[in-house]
C-alpha cells in the first residue's frame, strides 16, 4: 500500500501570547524567531501511516510545501520517525497561502508522486484550521474521503475507518483511493525517533520541486474571490474575582455567587 | 431562483438545531444584500413531515424536501450528492452549511464541485459593499479573521453554536418534495456501524458544563466531576489533553478542535487554558475556574477564579449544593 502524509510546518501553537503577533502586511502570524513545528495533528497523521507500515509493508512518503530551507527540520523529524521518503514543493509564498491554495498545489504533487492509495492529513491546522484540505485533495483527485479519522480498524482491501462524531464515532467503510484527514486519539500518539533513526534518516530520499513543476487540475479555485480583510487579536481584559479562604470559605463564597446569579 | 441556499438537515427525522443556526445566518445577509431564502431539508424519517413547519415558523417560507432513506447520520457521500443535485437546478448565489460533522467536508467538497468561493468554520456573517463578510476564529482563538467574499456562488460554513436560533417570526409557507436517485453502491463510503458515547446530557446542550483538564491527573477524577455535573443537572466536558490521553471519551473534547459550548455556567477544573479550549468555551455566561496554578491562562477568561487542588474544593462544593437542594 502506497500512503502519503501532508505535513505542515506552524509557528508553534504553544507560544506563549505575548509572542503571538500578526503582520499587517500579510495578514499572517509573524514566524520570524518563533519555534517552528509539525501542525499538531498532522503527526497523529504519519503515525497511523506509520503503522500501516509496522502492520502491512505500507509505503509511507510525507509530502510539505516550503518555503525549503525552513521545512528541513520537520522533514528530518519525520523520516527519522520512520517515513521512507519525503517530496518539499519548495513554495516561498507557502505561509500565506489559504488552505484551498495548499490543497491545490498538494493535489498536483500527489499525481506527479504518482497511484497512491491512502492520503493522510492532519484533521486542521494548527493555525487557520479551515479544515478544507482533505476534502479538497479528495475531491482534485477523485478519492472518497473521510475526515476526523481516529484510527483504522481493518488495513487490507476497503479499510473500515473509525470517524469521531458529535456524539461518539462511526465506523466508515471506505473505498481506496481515499483521503483521510486523521484527529488525536490514545492510539495514534505521535513516536519518538530513537538515535539510530535519526542517523538513518539523513539517508534518506529527499526531493525537492518548485510549484512551475506541478500541473494544478483545470477546475477553479475555490479559494479565489475571497479576500482576507482583516487579521485582529482580541483585546482580553482581566475581570476574573479570585475568591480566598481556606477550600471550604471558597466553596461558600463560590455557592454563594453562583446563587446570587441565579445558576443554583 | 432562491438566492441563498440554507441547507437544513434532519438525519433521524428531527430538524437539526444548527439548521436554525444558518437560518440566523441567513437572515443577516438576506436583507441587505436583498436575497431570497430557501432551504433544502434532507434527511429520512416521519419526523420529515413536521420539520418544514421550524423552518416556516423561524422565516424561511420555501422549503425544498428531499426524503432519502441512505440521507442518515453521516452518510456523507449521499448528503452530498443530493446537495450538489439541488444546487446544480436551484442555482444559489449563497448557501450555508453547518460546520459539523458532516458539513464541515461537505462545504469543502460542494464549493470544488461548484466553482465556488468557500469560507469555513465562520462565527459571524454579515454584509457590505456587496460581499458577505464573514469572520471566523484562527491560530486557536488568539485572533479573529474578517473575510470578504464577492465571487458568486460562495458557499460558507457556520460553527455550531456560534450564531443563535432566530426569534419566531412565522411565514405562510411552501413545501416542494424532490425525489432523488441514488444507488447506495455508488458511495464511496458507507457508515457500517454507529457507536455512541452520550452522557446523559448533551454536552453542546447542556446549561452547565464541568470541563477537566490535564490537572485532573487521570480518568479517576472524572468521576468527581460527573457527580458534580449530575448534581447541578449538567454534563461533562474535557479539554484536549483527557481526550488524547483516552481519560475520557473524544466526543467531550470542547475546544477549537472539539465542541463550541454557550452554557450558562462552564466550571473549568484543572485546565490551564489554552487558547483553542478558550475559543471553545469564551460563550458562556458564567465562567469559573479552579486551579491550583494561580498563573494559569484560564484566570484571564474566568469571571470568578478558587486557587487550590480541585480534590479540597470538588467534594465540599458537592456536598454543599447537594445539602441545598435537600439531596
Amino acid at each position: 500500500m502506497d500512503v502519503v502524509v501532508c505535513l505542515k510546518q506552524v509557528v508553534d501553537p504553544e507560544l506563549p501570547i505575548r509572542d503571538f503577533a500578526v503582520d499587517p502586511g500579510t495578514q499572517r502570524q509573524v514566524r520570524d524567531g518563533r519555534p517552528l513545528v509539525i501542525s499538531t495533528y498532522d503527526e497523529n497523521a504519519l503515525e497511523v501511516a506509520l503503522q500501516l507500515k509496522d502492520a502491512s509493508g505500507a509505503k509511507v512518503k510525507v509530502l510539505t510545501l516550503g518555503p525549503a530551507a525552513a521545512v528541513s527540520e520537520a522533514i528530518r523529524l519525520a523520516l527519522a520517525m520512520g517515513a521512507d521518503e519525503a517530496i518539499v514543493v519548495d513554495d516561498p509564498r507557502a505561509p500565506e497561502l489559504s488552505g484551498a491554495e495548499k490543497a491545490r498545489t498538494l493535489a498536483a504533487a500527489i499525481r506527479r508522486i504518482g497511484p497512491t492509495d491512502l492520503i493522510l492529513t492532519g484533521c486542521e491546522s494548527a493555525d487557520w484550521a479551515e479544515r478544507v484540505v482533505a476534502p479538497l485533495l479528495a475531491e482534485d483527485l477523485g478519492a472518497a474521503c473521510v475526515t476526523f479519522v481516529s484510527r483504522i480498524e481493518a488495513g487490507d482491501g476497503a479499510p473500515l475507518v473509525r470517524r469521531l462524531v458529535e456524539d461518539g464515532h462511526h465506523l466508515v467503510e471506505v473505498r481506496l483511493p481515499a483521503v483521510l484527514s486523521v484527529t488525536s486519539d490514545e492510539s495514534n500518539r505521535p513516536r519518538l525517533p530513537k538515535v539510530k533513526d535519526i542517523m538513518a534518516a539523513k539517508r534518506k530520499p529527499v526531493q525537492t520541486w518548485s510549484p512551475g513543476d506541478l500541473t494544478p487540475a483545470s477546475a477553479g479555485d475555490v479559494g479565489a474571490g475571497v479576500e482576507v480583510r482583516g487579521v485582529v487579536v482580541p483585546e482580553r481584559t482581566s475581570r476574573c474575582e479570585f475568591l480566598t479562604g481556606e477550600p471550604v470559605e471558597q466553596v461558600e463564597a463560590l455557592v454563594q455567587r453562583l446563587r446570587d446569579q441565579k445558576l443554583l | 431562483m432562491p438566492d441563498i441556499l440554507v441547507v437544513a438537515t434532519a438525519p433521524d427525522g428531527t430538524l437539526s438545531r444548527s439548521s436554525l443556526e444558518l437560518v440566523a445566518g441567513a437572515h443577516a445577509i438576506s436583507g441587505p444584500l436583498g436575497l431570497g431564502v430557501t432551504a433544502v431539508l434532507l434527511g429520512s424519517g416521519p419526523g420529515l413531515v413536521d420539520a418544514p413547519q421550524a423552518l416556516h415558523r423561524h422565516g424561511v417560507a420555501r422549503v425544498l424536501r428531499v426524503d432519502h432513506p441512505l440521507l442518515t447520520a453521516g452518510e456523507s457521500d449521499a448528503y452530498l450528492r443530493v446537495i450538489e443535485q439541488v444546487a446544480r437546478i436551484e442555482r444559489p448565489e449563497v448557501v450555508l452549511i453547518s460546520a459539523d460533522t458532516m458539513g464541515r467536508d461537505l462545504a469543502a467538497r460542494l464549493a470544488w464541485r461548484l466553482g465556488a468561493a468557500l469560507v469555513t468554520e465562520c462565527s459571524e456573517l454579515a454584509s457590505g459593499d456587496g460581499a458577505v463578510v464573514a469572520r471566523r476564529q484562527v491560530y486557536g482563538g488568539r485572533a479573529v479573521a474578517t473575510m470578504a467574499v464577492t465571487r458568486r456562488p460562495a458557499v460558507f460554513s457556520m460553527k455550531p453554536r456560534s450564531l443563535d436560533v432566530p426569534a419566531p417570526s412565522p411565514v405562510a409557507g411552501t413545501v416542494e418534495d424532490l425525489t432523488v436517485e441514488m444507488d447506495p453502491g455508488d458511495l464511496p463510503t458507507r457508515v457500517r456501524q454507529v457507536l455512541r458515547e452520550q452522557s446523559d446530557v448533551g454536552l453542546e446542550d447542556a446549561q452547565v458544563v464541568i470541563g477537566g483538564g490535564r490537572g485532573m491527573g487521570g480518568p479517576e477524577g472524572f468521576a468527581q466531576l460527573g457527580e458534580l455535573a449530575s448534581t447541578l443537572g449538567g454534563a461533562v466536558g474535557a479539554s484536549r489533553p483527557p481526550a488524547d490521553s483516552g481519560w475520557v471519551p473524544l466526543s467531550w473534547q470542547v475546544g477549537q478542535t472539539g465542541k463550541t459550548i454557550r452554557p450558562a455556567l462552564y466550571v473549568a477544573v484543572g485546565i490551564s487554558g489554552a487558547t483553542q479550549h478558550v475559543a471553545g468555551v469564551s460563550g458562556s455566561r458564567m465562567i469559573v475556574a479552579i486551579n491550583r496554578d494561580p498563573e494559569a491562562p484560564i484566570f484571564s477568561v474566568a469571571h470568578l477564579g478558587i486557587v487550590a487542588d480541585f480534590r479540597e474544593v470538588v467534594p465540599p462544593l458537592i456536598a454543599k449544593i447537594k445539602e441545598l437542594k435537600g439531596l
